[in-house]
């Protein structure tokens, strides 16, 4: 194996062509082409028929919820629907597909000729889509018994078809130039921005932990002015992060290849979660025949034009305006918006404001506090056990004196250990803040005296000593005093 | 021979008999087990008998009856079913080894509405594996005999439903037409086979051979039984994409009005291509349909020449569209979930495992089909072979739109030759393909055709066929039951007695 570049060195001298297939699963409720659960998780081989075990005879019928989710997200896309489409067969022998032929779409896809608009660091890119057509998942394959988990030295394979038949939706890109050393960057804010768009729909949850958005990261280098260079497609990219990653891997590596006067292989590779590595399947050499065809079970789709301008009339805002719009409701700067994209937050952040807290708080607690936890348990900001209306019931209680910071994030504590509402939790954790000023003067009174040196100093004018009285009161009260009022009385008994 | 008793009656007369209280259903049901018992040890039309689940259907019915019930105009009368039909928990093989054992756990649609029509199901009937052929020698189970000639084919795929309806083993039958599978074992058997408007009669069920031309369709002894049983299993069903959502046309009414003999005002056509093309049918097989097409003149139609030069390449076409849709079709037989599983000794990879298991469980001519179809899918030869095939089917759903705006139905022997004998077609694949050389044109378009006995050469029967435009079946029905009501005794009334 060649040494790799440096990724420095890489995009120095060549130009990288990316490309990008992704595939989402829809959140119809059944499949797409029977009336099974597409329920996440179930025991295997539970939602299951006739249809999506193509047992002898069984007949596929088109799900209409899974055309109408893909023409709104080809609409979203800026594509054109097409006026005439149909379902091809992609035939090749796997067993986690039952039928050994997939249902999809060949030479007439449902949406065709759009385009995505990304902003890296300043600049807008232009990703141009060539197609999103509407397929059915497979099966998934478990091999046991080999060291690897993989299909070679198995000793036996099992086969779960509660997948096999979910409406998926391919996206594909036509190859994108231009990008120059930000390729990765690009990538990822194209599949971001395509996640965002789709969840903006309604139409999948697309979670990349789960499957349901998968990519696949095409790639090829060129030198300035030649033609481009021979591709490789790598899947198995299921995180933005990834997406990033893959791109910079297969750069460096393929920049090292050239360099070497090899050639490189249009072939399948995988992306190696932990090493960050890219990783040939299988050597095909010969190009896989699918021998396509057109679906003689289904019948033709004609989506009238009136349907069409219906879906469109229903999409959303789409998610770029909406970020620009919500950036000015809240005052934010560009970081500090590109930060509150990153962490997932935008739904969160717009929910709590929506519940009576004010922008500048609800950002706080869901970039700091709640963005700590939940990188501490690996959960998503959204999976944590708290509500954008519970976050909003604890900054009020903020913004009332109630709480104070440190008491904050104990009764983040507590609503997380599902002890119930921020006030609730309070009350039984006794966690407000001390407002009663003859307790507090008591403990500031013997704060000083048992720190007369400090309290001379204070005095003498050096208020900046204060914090060790501060200090001394809110250990006296468990933290329950507020730091600003009992410094106030500090001084007002000091001056 | 024509007779009295039970299993010579037709399914009208045993339905009115039923319903009149002069028989049971039982009774009649056990009639027809007991010619199963005597005759197919013989005859092996059948691959699997199920008397105890036709009995009780019967009983059901003698008992619904009983309370004064009213039900379906052939509730209880009998029905043998082609094993291409998937039917839940009965063995469902299509005569492949590949899906030996299998038990299905649903019920094709047209099953279902044969069993809301408390119709007893005597069994599965043999056929060539997944419907390719035109002999029943494909089975890989056994053969069928002809019950006329027991040296001889009965004609497939459906030979065993048609053996079964020609041996009075059953008075109705299932049979599917992919090229010609009910009308051409009709025809060398002296039954009267349907091949319906191709989607007005659900493929739910059906295992698929070629989707895109599939048909089921009644098996029977006359056009009035044929269209009784067509009228129970035809209509719309949601679970089948391809399914036409229209009234299905009154084909009993149809085959009554043919039954009173008055065709004038009619114009049927005959096709010039197949005319000039003679040569590849027999002597006696073209002597025996003239004599036909001279009954129906009597009956007052008129004859009109039609021309459809398109005609000419539908076997090509047909060669090119059935074997490639099957080649993946027949894709999910691959031992992994269900039937035939060859080489899993922990020797062999799960790759290798599909493979020996699609070489041991796959006979000769489904192997050849899946050869022919995959090429003609192959990149570089996807334009030239079934690209062209679908440009030629459309040209002949050109002639017969054309066709049928100068003549209602158009006529034709339904196949070249009678039943030929074993063994005499199965060296030379084209020779065993041109038993479809008048059939397959009206599975390309879509259209509906039905055979009915015209007469006998060399002792063997000959078909007539009658073809009809898109959801015209009613005509077919009329010219058949019309030519019927020229014979004196129903042609299937005069095949000889099985020798046992």
């Amino acid at each position: 194996m060649t040494k790799l570049n440096t990724y420095e060195q890489a995009v120095e001298t060549y130009e990288p062509v990316l490309g990008l297939e992704t595939h989402i699963e829809l959140d119809t409720n059944t499949k797409m082409f029977c009336g099974c659960s597409t329920t996440f998780g179930a025991e295997p081989n539970t939602q299951v028929c006739p249809v999506c075990l193509a047992l002898p005879g069984a007949l596929p019928v088109a799900n209409r919820a899974a055309i109408e989710a893909t023409i709104k997200i080809g609409l979203a896309l800026n594509c054109r629907i097409a006026e005439w489409t149909r379902f091809a067969r992609k035939n090749y022998f796997y067993p986690d597909m039952p039928k050994n032929f997939q249902t999809s779409q060949y030479e007439e896809p449902l949406c065709e000729e759009g385009y995505v608009d990304v902003v890296v660091e300043g600049k807008e890119y232009r990703v141009e889509i060539e197609r999103v057509h509407l397929e059915e998942d497979t099966g998934k394959t478990l091999h046991v018994g080999g060291a690897t988990g993989r299909i070679h030295g198995a000793t036996e394979s099992l086969v779960d078809y509660n997948r096999a038949g979910i409406p998926l939706v391919e996206i594909v890109t036509k190859p994108v130039p231009g990008t120059g050393a930000l390729a990765p960057e690009v990538a990822r804010a194209y599949t971001a921005e395509l996640r965002d768009i789709v969840r903006s729909l309604g139409v999948s949850d697309v979670r990349m932990e789960q499957g349901s958005l998968r990519c696949d990261v095409n790639l090829s280098l060129n030198l300035p002015g030649d033609g481009w260079g021979t591709r490789t497609e790598t899947k198995n990219v299921n995180s933005l992060r990834s997406v990033e990653r893959a791109v910079r891997y297969e750069v460096r590596r393929q920049s090292a290849l050239l360099d070497a006067g090899e050639r490189i292989f249009q072939e399948t590779r995988h992306f190696q979660e932990t090493t960050g590595e890219t990783r040939a399947g299988r050597s095909k050499e010969e190009a896989t025949d699918y021998r396509y065809f057109p679906e003689p079970d289904l019948a033709v789709m004609e989506p009238s034009r009136e349907w069409v301008e219906e879906l469109r009339a229903t999409l959303p805002e789409p998610p770029r305006r909406r970020r620009e719009r919500l950036q000015a409701d809240w005052s934010l700067g560009d970081k500090e918006m590109q930060s509150v994209v990153n962490a997932d937050a935008v739904e969160l952040i717009e929910a709590t404001v929506a519940a009576g807290a004010n922008a500048a708080g609800a950002v706080k607690w869901w970039l700091g506090e709640l963005s700590r936890r939940a990188n501490e348990t690996g959960e998503e900001l959204g999976a944590l056990a708290i509500t954008p209306a519970q976050v909003a019931e604890l900054q009020s209680m903020v913004d009332d004196g109630r709480l104070n910071d440190k008491l904050a994030r104990q009764v983040i504590d507590g609503v997380l250990a599902g002890e119930g509402d921020p006030a609730k939790v309070a009350a039984t954790r006794g966690l407000e803040v001390v407002s009663d000023t003859g307790a507090l003067e008591a403990a500031v009174d013997e704060a000083i005296s048992a720190n007369p040196a400090v309290a001379e100093k204070i005095r003498g004018g050096a208020h900046a000593a204060a914090g060790v009285l501060i200090g001394a009161v809110m250990k006296a009260t468990k933290g329950q005093a507020d730091a600003g009022t009992v410094r106030q009385i500090i001084i007002d008994k000091l001056s | 021979m024509t007779g009295n008793r039970t299993i010579d009656q037709t399914a009208a007369h045993i339905a009115d008999a039923i319903r009149e209280g002069r028989t049971t259903a039982v009774e009649v049901t056990q009639a027809f087990l007991d010619r199963i018992e005597a005759v197919d040890g013989t005859v092996k039309a059948f691959l699997h008998v199920d008397r105890e689940g036709a009995l009780a259907t019967a009983r059901e019915v003698d008992a619904a009856l009983a309370r004064g019930e009213e039900l379906g105009p052939l509730a209880g009368v009998p029905i043998a079913i082609k094993d291409v039909v998937v039917t839940k928990g009965l063995p469902t093989t299509a005569a492949s080894k590949i899906l030996e054992g299998w038990i299905p756990p649903y019920d094709a649609t047209i099953v279902e509405r044969i069993k809301a029509a408390k119709m007893p199901i005597l069994g599965k009937t043999n056929m060539d594996e997944f419907a390719m052929g035109s002999s029943t020698e494909y089975s890989a189970y056994f053969k069928t005999l002809n019950p006329w000639d027991t040296g001889r084919i009965p004609g497939g795929s459906g030979g065993g439903s048609a053996a079964a309806v020609a041996a009075k083993m059953a008075p109705l039958a299932i049979g599917t037409d992919t090229g010609g599978s009910i009308r051409q074992p009709g025809a060398v058997t002296g039954t009267f086979g349907a091949k319906p408007t191709y989607g007005s009669n659900s493929r739910y069920g059906l295992i698929a051979f070629s989707s895109s031309l599939d048909t089921p369709g009644p098996v029977a002894r006359n056009a009035l039984d044929a269209a009784l049983l067509h009228e129970v299993i035809s209509g719309h069903d949601p679970r089948d994409s391809t399914s036409i959502d229209a009234p299905v046309p009154p084909v009993v009414a149809a085959a009554r009005a043919g039954a009173t003999g008055d065709l004038s005002g009619l114009k049927l056509g005959v096709v010039k291509e197949f005319a000039e093309g003679t040569d590849a049918a027999e002597p006696g097989v073209v002597a025996a349909y003239e004599a036909g097409v001279e009954q129906l003149v009597k009956l007052g139609a008129e004859i009109v020449e039609v021309s459809c030069p398109s005609f000419t390449y539908a076997l090509p076409t047909y060669y090119l569209i059935a074997p490639s849709e099957a080649s993946s079709n027949l894709a999910r037989y691959d031992g992994v979930r269900y039937g035939l599983r060859a080489g899993d000794d922990g020797k062999h990879s799960l790759e290798e495992v599909m493979s020996l298991t699609r070489e041991a469980g796959f006979g000769p001519e489904v192997k050849r089909r899946i050869i022919l179809g995959t090429y003609a899918l192959s990149a570089g030869y996807v334009d030239a072979f079934y690209g062209k095939a679908q440009l030629v089917r459309t040209l002949i759903k050109q002639d017969f739109e054309k066709a049928f705006e100068k003549v209602d139905a158009i006529i034709s022997p339904t196949t070249p030759f009678i039943a030929f004998e074993f063994g005499e077609r199965t060296g030379d694949p084209y020779q065993m393909y041109l038993a479809d050389l008048y059939t397959i044109p009206t599975n390309l378009y879509g259209g509906p055709g039905v055979s009915v006995p015209v007469g006998l050469s060399e002792g063997m029967p000959v078909g007539l066929q009658v073809m009809g435009p898109v959801l015209g079946d009613d005509i077919t029905y009329r010219v058949a039951a019309a030519l019927e009501s020229t014979q004196d005794t129903l042609l299937a009334d005069t095949a000889p007695e099985i020798e046992r």
